[in-house]
């Protein structure tokens, strides 16, 4: 935890995606909603994305932000939400590098 | 999730107050809930255990899935005092999450050799929180003994609804505050929140050892906000 009582307004997903949305960007959000294990990022983080694929925050320590990322670029195109499950049991998640241990599952949305 | 829900979160945020956002994974609607809102059903039984644990997670709750963000503001931790408690007490907040300021006009006191990497303020109480108000995720300790710096925090912290407001000094020395805490208005039911003497009872002797006790009060206080009876007494030592 950061020493600070306030909010880093360059570093908060939640903050920049507000930001985003009003230069008139599309954007995505996505949040860790369930974990099991080792999960390096706990329940309730961000990771923010634009149609671009710019992106910011984390929902893991870097594994699986590579897949959610392009996940939240379908999710922007097609206006429907998308519940994303990450796992060492899974061949997919295994591929994208969730080698911790863990799983997790991500709710990727369109700020709209 | 919505614009507005999330513009509204924001706000509540930069003013550290806390909302938890409800998203229906169903559905994918989202809500936003201020601290203190009434919201009925499992879905504000669930809410309030939200609001008090500040952990974010999945429900089940009236038939319906969903999805409690917890937003919480972090628990901003004020001494009054640049003394040796504070000096102890500076790096165990810190490394227990409670970011921690320490306010003292007196320089001699508040010096950064004795205080390396603390948020120091070498002014009155009442310019820096004039600048930086109490809210109710914020405690204060007043550790200085000198009721001309004291009091005037212990006041605003009483004004401001603070989770945790802790004095030290003796019962002799609190029964003097009392009276003067009264003769500023405040209120008798207010006073009684005031952690006097200081920390909970470990039997501290040092002055780390008190700073212990006064950590331990606070986190206890921060953990069982909005509960009552005995779980939210105060215990006492130093």
């Amino acid at each position: 935890m950061e020493n600070t009582a306030h909010l880093d307004d360059a570093r908060d997903p939640l903050i920049i995606a507000e930001g985003w949305k009003d230069e008139g960007r599309a954007v995505a959000v996505a949040t860790v909603v369930e974990t099991w294990g080792s999960a390096p990022r706990p329940v309730g983080s961000h990771l923010v994305i634009d149609a671009e694929g710019n992106f910011h925050g984390s929902v893991s320590g870097g594994c699986v932000e590579g897949a959610v990322v392009t996940e939240a670029i379908d999710v922007i195109d097609s206006g429907t939400a998308r519940m994303l499950e990450f796992g060492v049991a899974d061949e997919a998640a295994w591929q994208v590098g969730l080698s911790c241990g863990g799983r997790i599952k991500v709710y990727v949305e369109r700020l709209g | 999730m919505d614009i507005s829900a999330l513009k509204a979160l924001n706000e509540e945020r930069r003013a550290r107050r806390a909302a938890v956002l409800v998203t229906d994974l169903e559905n994918g609607g989202t809500t936003l809930v201020r601290e203190g809102e009434a919201v009925g059903g499992e879905l504000g039984a669930a809410l309030a255990n939200t609001f008090r644990s500040g952990k974010s997670g999945a429900v089940e709750a009236d038939g319906r899935r969903f999805f409690l963000n917890a937003h919480l503001p972090r628990p901003r931790l004020v001494v009054i005092g640049a003394v040796h408690i504070s000096q102890a007490l500076a790096p165990m907040a810190r490394i227990a999450g409670y970011p921690l300021e320490i306010i003292d006009p007196r320089t001699a006191f508040a010096s950064p050799e004795r205080f390396p990497n603390v948020d120091l303020y070498p002014e009155w109480p009442e310019t820096v929180l004039g600048a930086r108000p109490l809210d109710a995720y914020s405690a204060l300790a007043a550790v200085t003994h000198d009721p001309k710096i004291d009091d005037f925090a212990l006041k605003a912290a009483l004004d401001a609804g603070c989770f945790y407001i802790g004095a030290l000094g003796s019962r002799k020395t609190h029964a003097k505050r009392v009276e003067r805490l009264l003769a500023l208005g405040a209120k008798p039911e207010e006073i009684e929140r005031i952690a006097a003497p200081i920390g909970l009872d470990i039997g501290a002797a040092s002055p780390a050892e008190i700073a212990v006790a006064v950590l331990a009060q606070v986190v206890r206080a921060f953990r069982s906000r909005g509960m009552s009876g005995e779980r939210r007494s105060k215990g006492e030592a130093a």
